[in-house]
């Protein structure tokens, strides 16, 4: 009986358990406000009281938060919601791609650590040999170390030099040749040898050389790959935050927010004034103006209604609109635009390396030195024995240990530096293809100015006026209305918001007062007649009984466009204009610029025409841009950059994303890239000098184990020190020695 | 010289230890979030809500 009892107690909370085992899900996010150990306590500590959440913790290097919950309970839109009452942004992170990349680093990470562990040990027992030599070590004590380094360099060597191994194998089974032909060749040869040696039990022992080859180049490329790591992570976070949520309409009436990737055709979205659209669709309800600068460039709103097709990234400058989403594949515009970027693409073509081009150089220099020694001891009759060990130790003293760190140190270096300057590199050649440049062409909207509408300052405007038609505009969202609004809080004037104002979508704003009817709105609206076409897109101003007042609005400028032009004439570079906008907007910009080559109204695949066409003039282009018309040619320039609020595709074809409103990061990043690219020279010659220092040495047979051991870390070291000064040095923009016009 | 016998292995084995310590950092996030760390160092507060240790609702 009591054991019934018992059992039965047992079994009440384990069937219990069982039962609703809570599901988990993980889901990251990205909090780019992460900026101190605080906040990593205020946004843990918040989400523990959040239900439903039963882990969080936030990463303040990746500037990330990983969430897991109970979807029974809670869902991500609820812990954003939670993070953002602690006062922090937060978003979904785009998932995918970035666990991909995280696992190659963590991939070279244990094979780093094998090495480095191998590569001290062996030193150990090396400087042993060595310091022997002078004293009383006997040979089979001698034997014995160099059996005790192989036993620790041959599975060490097997393991973390496998990332050389298979880039070489793929790279000659496509018979081409890069950096990790020689350098594999010379880790392989060296062990092989050292173990031949070793079994014979003579004194050409190169184990800790090998070893100290492979650590110090796994460092170069863990320090590589983690930089990258870090500034698509960065990407990535900036494009997470911009994605978009879409309210959708369910055939029951409910409503509920969904992120826009999980949109299927057919599905009605609601779009509030002021908010993004989230997929291409056509309107079903609703009349409203749409914002398409960053399609198009265009920078007037255009008037939409039932029926009219909208493409995803659209503003809805208005007035609430219904939305049904449509498919992708029978979108004219981004399947068009994607065909053109994957021209684009194509003319690019392939990029080879620096590095890449300096092995294929390189390596038949090497190869062919190595056989030549052996040949000359043959012939000098020294037979096999001596002819090889002296072979390969030219081959282990020529192996490319600098000139493989040569590059990606002074990579890492540039990178970093343009990182902490809000520049990110993306591509892994996007740096070597910047240096090159000597053209630059740039979009208008949205990348030389702002891609909003501000109130143009050369018209005079009272006061008075000014607060009132802002008193009208402040209840509207549309951004000619909000211009108007900052136009007036800029200049400190004080205005009451009206009430009882009503919206006309497409039109404007009318508000009844005793008088009459105040209007403020488009020509048509206020009832005045145009005469000039440039004054079309202007708001007018109308109150009863007095002559409508027009403002003029403009895309401003970037405040520092002017300088970062300038400065970039001043060193030879040839500045294009070529954007989708009116041509007289062009026009008012490139004027004021004092940019000479420009051309407004530019379809996309106009814009590629234009890229081709420099090209076969011999001119090399970077391409700056940000809107979907822009992405083709930002695939096809020869380099990319976009500023930071650039639409997704294009912010993906660009090798570089810079943030903040200064143009000046273009500047910066071509003096960064170009020194980059000096200083990757520079290396080469440290790397050639040690070559020519001590290959005379090694093909004459003054080789030891110990001297190759220096040389081999000594040139290294060199190589690495010069490439930090990089991140401190100051820089100024060198003169293109672009081919005169 | 008997004493390297013991000796070399000795430094080996302990030099593995030291090598299977990093590896098992590395596999366990150790290394995730190198900034934040030093930041949690210096928190007075309780361990936050890491792991399970989120008090349970009663």
């Amino acid at each position: 009986m009591e054991g019934a009892v018992t059992e039965a107690r047992i079994a009440a909370p384990a069937a219990d358990t069982a039962a609703p085992v809570p599901a988990r899900e993980t889901h990251i996010f990205t909090a780019p406000e992460i900026m101190c150990g605080g906040c990593l306590k205020t946004i843990e500590s918040t989400l523990a009281d959040t239900p439903g959440v039963l882990n969080a913790r936030a990463n303040l290097s990746a500037r990330r938060v990983t969430v897991t919950l109970d979807p029974a309970i809670t869902s991500p839109e609820l812990v954003i919601a939670a993070i953002k009452g602690a006062g922090f942004s937060a978003a979904p992170l785009i998932d995918g791609r970035d666990e991909v990349h995280a696992a190659r680093v963590s991939e070279l990470m244990p094979r780093v650590g094998v090495a480095g562990f191998a590569a001290a040990n062996i030193m150990l027992l090396s400087v042993s040999v060595w310091s022997g030599h002078a004293s009383d070590m006997d040979d089979s004590m001698k034997t014995l170390f160099h059996w005790i380094s192989a036993l620790i360099a041959l599975p060490a060597i097997a393991y973390a030099g496998q990332p050389f191994f298979k880039s070489a194998y793929a790279a000659l089974s496509a018979r081409r040749l890069n950096m990790d032909v020689p350098i594999s060749l010379g880790i392989t040869l060296a062990t092989a040898m050292s173990f031949a040696q070793t079994m014979r039990g003579t004194d050409h022992v190169y184990f800790d050389a090998a070893a100290m080859l492979v650590f110090f180049l796994l460092i170069g490329r863990l320090l590589d790959e983690s930089m990258r790591a870090r500034t698509r992570s960065a990407a990535e976070n900036l494009m997470s935050l911009k994605a978009l949520t879409a309210t959708i309409l369910d055939k029951d009436g409910s409503v509920r927010q969904i992120p826009s990737r999980n949109l299927e055709p057919g599905m009605t979205m609601i779009i509030a004034a002021g908010e993004r659209i989230a997929a291409d669709g056509i309107v079903i309800d609703g009349t409203s103006e749409i914002d398409e600068s960053l399609i198009t460039g265009e920078t007037l709103p255009k008037v939409v209604s039932r029926g009219t097709r909208v493409h995803a990234g659209t503003l809805n400058a208005a007035s609430p609109l219904r939305v049904e989403t449509t498919a992708t594949e029978d979108n004219t515009l981004l399947a068009e635009l994607s065909r053109l970027m994957l021209a684009g693409e194509q003319t690019r073509g392939r990029y080879v390396r620096l590095a890449d081009r300096a092995a294929r150089l390189y390596a038949p220099a090497v190869h062919l030195l190595g056989l030549s020694t052996l040949i000359g001891w043959l012939v000098t009759g020294h037979g096999w024995e001596i002819a090889l060990t002296n072979a390969i130790a030219v081959l282990i003293i020529t192996c490319p240990c600098a000139l493989a760190l040569a590059v990606p140190a002074v990579q890492v270096a540039a990178i970093s530096r343009l990182f902490g300057q809000g520049v990110l590199v993306k591509a892994a050649d996007g740096l070597e293809r910047l240096s090159e440049v000597d053209t630059i062409v740039f979009d208008k909207t949205g990348t030389l100015s702002l891609g909003e509408p501000s109130l143009a300052l050369d018209q005079p405007i009272d006061a008075d006026v000014l607060a009132r038609a802002a008193g009208l505009a402040v209840m509207s969202r549309h951004p000619y209305a909000q211009a108007m609004v900052r136009a007036a809080r800029g200049r400190g004037i004080a205005f009451e918001p009206q009430l009882g104002v009503a919206e006309s979508p497409g039109s404007g704003l009318s508000m009844a007062t005793p008088e009459g009817e105040e209007r403020l709105g488009s020509a048509l609206f206020t009832g005045v007649t145009v005469t000039d076409p440039r004054q079309a897109a202007s708001l007018w101003y109308a109150r009863p009984g007095r002559a409508a007042i027009g403002f003029r609005f403009e895309d401003r400028l970037r405040s520092d466009a002017p300088d970062t032009i300038a400065a970039l004439q001043a060193a030879g570079y040839q500045i294009e204009i070529l954007s989708g906008d009116r041509p007289d907007a062009v026009a008012d910009a490139a004027t004021a610029l004092g940019v000479a080559l420009f051309k407004g109204g530019v379809r996309p695949d106009e814009k590629l025409a234009r890229l081709a066409a420099l090209k076969q003039q011999g001119r090399i282009a970077l391409m700056v841009g940000d809107g979907l018309n822009d992405a083709p040619a930002l695939a096809a320039g020869h380099a990319s950059m976009s500023p930071s609020a650039a639409a997704d595709i294009s912010q993906n074809a660009a090798d570089a994303v810079f943030q903040g409103e200064k143009l000046g990061a273009v500047v910066e990043t071509l003096k960064v890239a170009r020194r980059a690219h000096r200083m990757a020279l520079e290396n080469f010659g440290i790397a050639i000098l040690y070559n020519i220092a001590f290959v005379p040495m090694a093909v004459m047979g003054y080789v030891t184990p110990l001297l190759a051991a220096i040389a081999m870390s000594t040139s290294s070291i060199l190589v690495t020190g010069n490439a930090l000064r990089l991140r401190s040095m100051k820089l100024k923009l060198d003169r293109v020695a672009g081919k005169q016009e | 010289m008997t004493s390297l016998a013991w000796l070399i292995p000795a430094a080996l084995f302990l030099g593995l230890l030291g090598l299977a310590a990093f590896l098992w950092a590395l596999k366990n996030g150790q290394f995730e979030d190198l900034e934040g760390a030093g930041w949690r160092a210096i928190d007075d507060a309780p361990p936050g809500p890491q792991g399970k240790s989120k008090p349970e609702p009663d």
